[in-house]
C-alpha cells in the first residue's frame, strides 16, 4: 500500500525535523542560530498538523508563531547585545542533575506509553468529521469555547500591556 | 512500514517535551530558555491535535490555538522582562540574576 | 484520453506542471516588471527610459540579469557566512510558495485549500525573515537598522492588512482562493462595491508589507543606504529583488481575488456584453499591431527584424486563442493578469508621485489610523450583515 508507506514517511522525515531541530536550539551558542533552528522545529510541528487533518492550525502555527513570535525573538535578540553571552559558559552548574532528572521522566513517559500502546489508533478514515476543518474550527472556537476565547483575548491585552511597560525606559 | 499511529505522535511529543525540558533546566542565556519554552508548548500543541484526530473531536484543536495564544502572551511578557533586565543588569545568564537570592 | 497516469500520483501531474511553469517563467515576469516600472518611471518623468538593448530596451531585463548573476560574489569577511547564505533563500522560497495559492484562472492554480488565504498571509510573513537574519548577518551597522525597521514596518501594517482582509472575507464568507471568486461571480458584484474602505486599507497596507513607496523606509537611499540589503550583491541581491517583484505580484493578486473580481471578465452575468469574451483575442491583435508599426519605425534592420518577429508572434497567438478550447482556457488568465497589472501599475504611479514618510509618520499612519479604521470597518460590516 503506498498510501501507508507515504504517511509513514512523512512522519518520519517530519519527526527527525522536529527533534534535530529542537536539539539545535537548545545546544546553539549563538542565540540567532538558536531562533533559526527552531523555526525549523515549528516548520515541522506545522507540517505535522496538516498530516493530523489540522490545516487550519497549521496555517495559525505559521502565521502566529514564524510570523509573530520568533520575528519578536529575532528583534530582542538584535536589541539585546547577545555577542558577550556567547562567549561565555552556556550551561549552568546543575545541568549533569537536570539531565538524569529529564531522563527519568522521559523513561516514566515510555513506561506509560508501552502500557498503553494499545488503546491508541486512529479513528477510521471516512467518516468526514472533520471537514471541513475551517467551519468546525469556528464552531468550536465561538460557540462551544467563547467564554475561553474571550479570556485568551483578554489575556493577550493584559500581555500586550505587560511588554509595553516593562519594555518602556521611564514609566 | 507499520502504521501510523496516534502513539507514534505521543512518544514524538514527548521526546519534544524532554528536549525542552533539558533546555530549561540546563541553558544560561535567558533567550533561549524562552525558546525551550515554546518547544514544550509544542510538544503539549502535537498532543491535543493527535487526540483530537483520534477522537474525532475538534476540542483538541481549539485548545492548540488556546496554547499558540498563550505562547503568543508568554513570548510577549518574557521577551520584555528580558528587555528590562538587560537594561538594568546588562546580563542575560539566567544564574547571574540573583538580586532577590538569599 | 490515449494516455494516462496511475490514479494514484494522477492529481499532482498538473499542479506539479503548474509549479514548473511558475517557477521557470516568473523571474523572467519580474524582470519585465522592472523594465515595466523603468519605463513608467521614464514616462513620469518625461524621458525615454531604458532604450539601448534590444528595440526600445525590450531586452534589458536580460542583460541585468546576466549582469547581476556573472557579478563577482562577495560576503564581507565578519558576516556569518551560513546566515548570509540563508536569508535571501528564506525570502525568495516563501514568495514563490505564496504564488502557488494564487488562482490565475478556473483553470490555472497549482492548489486551493480550505485555508487558502489564510496560508498565503503566513507564508508572507515568513518573508519576514529573511529580511531580518538578512540584515542581522551583514554584520554592518546600515543594514542592522535597515532590517529592524523593516521588521518594525512589516509587523505593524500586517495588523492593518489582516483586519482589512477579514472585511473582505466576512462578505465572501470563505477563505478558499476560489470560492472566493465564485461568491463575487453569485452575488453579482465585486467586493470591492461592499468593501471599499477595506480596499483602500488593504492598498495602503500591501504598499508598506512590500516596502514599496511612500513607505519604503527600510531602504531609504538617503538615511540608511540600502537597508537590509546594503552588503548583498551580485545573485544574491538578484534573489532579494527577485522576492520583492513576487511579493508585489502576490499582495496585488490577493487584492484582485479578493476585491476585484479575481479572473471573472467585468460584468459577468450581462449577457449583452458577451463579447468581452472576445478581448484576448482583440488584444494579441491589438498588440501585434502596435508592435508593426513600431518596427516600420526602427532605423536598424535587425531592429525592425526583431520586433517584426514579436508581432508575428502576438498574431499567431491572437489565431491560437480562435480555437474555442483555447479560449476557454485563457480567457480568465487574460483578466487575471490584466488585473494584477493594473493594480501594480498603481503601484509603480503612486511611487513616482508621492515622497517618502517620515518613520514616526508610518508609524503613526499605521496605529493610529489604518488598524483602527480597518476594525470599525470589521465591526460596521458584521452590523449590516446581521441586519440585513
Amino acid at each position: 500500500m503506498p498510501e501507508s508507506i507515504l504517511n509513514g514517511l512523512f512522519f518520519y522525515v517530519l519527526a527527525v525535523v522536529i527533534l534535530g531541530g529542537a536539539i539545535m536550539t537548545i545546544t546553539r551558542r549563538n542565540a540567532v542560530h538558536s531562533a533559526i533552528w527552531l523555526v525549523v522545529t515549528l516548520m515541522g510541528v506545522a507540517g505535522l498538523y496538516l498530516h493530523l487533518n489540522a490545516e487550519f492550525l497549521a496555517a495559525v502555527q505559521i502565521l502566529v508563531y514564524i510570523g509573530g513570535i520568533m520575528v519578536l525573538f529575532l528583534f530582542v535578540i538584535m536589541l539585546v547585545n547577545l555577542d558577550e553571552a556567547a562567549k561565555q559558559r552556556q550551561f549552568n552548574r546543575q545541568w549533569s542533575l537536570a539531565l538524569i532528572c529529564t531522563l527519568v521522566v522521559l523513561v516514566e513517559f515510555g513506561f506509560f506509553l508501552m502500557r498503553g500502546a494499545g488503546s491508541f489508533a486512529f479513528a477510521e478514515p471516512g467518516q468526514g468529521a472533520l471537514k471541513p476543518n475551517t467551519e468546525l474550527m469556528a464552531v468550536a472556537l465561538f460557540q462551544d469555547y467563547l467564554l475561553p476565547f474571550e479570556i485568551a483575548s483578554l489575556l493577550l491585552l493584559v500581555a500586550i500591556l505587560g511588554a509595553v511597560l516593562m519594555a518602556k525606559k521611564e514609566i | 512500514m507499520p502504521e501510523i499511529t496516534t502513539a507514534h505522535y505521543v512518544m514524538l511529543s514527548a521526546a519534544l517535551f524532554s528536549i525542552g525540558t533539558i533546555g530549561v533546566l540546563t541553558r544560561r542565556n535567558v533567550v533561549i530558555i524562552l525558546m525551550s519554552i515554546e518547544l514544550i508548548l509544542n510538544a503539549v500543541n502535537i498532543n491535543l491535535v493527535a487526540f483530537s484526530n483520534q477522537l474525532m473531536n475538534m476540542s483538541g484543536q481549539a485548545f492548540a490555538v488556546f496554547v499558540i495564544v498563550d505562547a503568543a502572551a508568554e513570548a510577549a511578557v518574557g521577551l520584555g522582562i528580558i528587555i528590562a533586565l538587560f537594561r538594568n543588569k546588562e546580563t542575560v545568564n539566567a544564574d547571574e540574576i540573583d538580586l532577590m537570592k538569599w | 484520453m490515449p494516455f494516462s497516469f496511475p490514479p494514484s500520483i494522477e492529481p499532482f501531474v498538473l499542479p506539479a506542471l503548474y509549479i514548473v511553469i511558475l517557477v521557470a517563467v516568473f523571474p523572467l515576469i519580474a524582470g519585465y516588471i522592472v523594465l515595466l516600472e523603468r519605463k513608467v518611471m521614464a514616462d513620469i518623468q518625461v524621458r525615454l527610459g531604458p532604450m539601448r538593448v534590444g528595440p526600445h530596451g525590450l531586452l534589458q531585463p536580460i542583460a541585468d540579469a546576466v549582469k547581476l548573476l556573472i557579478k563577482e560574489d562577495i560576503i564581507p569577511a565578519k558576516a556569518d557566512r551560513m546566515v548570509f547564505w540563508l536569508a535571501p533563500v528564506i525570502s525568495v522560497v516563501t514568495a514563490l510558495v505564496a504564488l502557488s495559492l494564487v488562482p490565475f484562472s478556473k483553470y490555472f492554480f497549482v492548489a486551493d485549500t480550505n485555508v487558502g488565504l489564510l496560508f498565503l498571509l503566513s507564508i508572507t510573513s515568513v518573508g519576514i525573515l529573511g529580511i531580518i537574519l538578512g540584515g542581522w548577518s551583514s554584520n554592518s551597522h546600515y543594514p542592522l537598522l535597515g532590517a529592524l525597521r523593516s521588521t518594525a514596518q512589516l509587523v505593524s501594517y500586517e495588523v492593518a492588512l489582516g483586519f482589512a482582509l477579514i472585511g473582505g472575507l466576512m462578505v465572501a464568507g470563505t477563505l478558499s482562493m476560489q470560492q472566493m471568486v465564485h461568491a463575487q461571480l453569485e452575488q453579482q458584484m465585486w467586493f470591492i462595491f461592499y468593501q471599499p474602505v477595506a480596499f483602500v486599507i488593504y492598498f495602503i497596507a500591501a504598499l508598506a508589507e512590500t516596502n514599496r513607496t511612500p513607505f519604503d523606509m527600510p531602504e531609504a537611499e538617503s538615511e540608511i543606504v540600502a537597508g537590509y540589503h546594503t552588503e548583498y550583491s551580485g545573485f544574491r541581491f538578484a534573489l532579494y529583488f527577485l522576492a520583492e517583484y513576487a511579493n508585489m505580484v502576490v499582495v496585488s493578486s490577493i487584492a484582485v481575488t479578493l476585491f476585484l473580481g479575481g479572473w471573472l471578465r467585468p460584468f459577468p452575468n450581462v449577457r449583452l456584453l458577451d463579447f468581452l469574451n472576445y478581448a484576448p483575442i482583440l488584444a494579441m491583435f491589438v498588440l501585434a499591431f502596435f508592435v508593426f508599426l513600431g518596427a516600420s519605425r526602427e532605423r536598424r534592420p535587425i531592429d525592425k527584424m526583431g520586433l517584426a518577429g514579436l508581432g508575428a508572434v502576438c498574431a499567431l497567438i491572437g489565431l491560437l486563442f480562435l480555437v474555442p478550447a483555447v479560449l476557454d482556457w485563457v480567457q480568465g488568465l487574460f483578466w487575471f493578469v490584466l488585473k494584477v497589472f493594473l493594480v501594480l501599475y498603481t503601484f509603480i504611479w503612486i511611487r513616482f508621485t508621492v515622497p517618502r514618510y517620515r518613520y514616526d509618520q508610518l508609524m503613526r499612519i499605521g496605529w493610529r489610523w489604518l488598524i483602527p479604521l480597518a476594525m470599525a470597518n470589521v465591526i460596521v460590516t458584521a452590523i449590516v450583515m446581521i441586519l440585513f
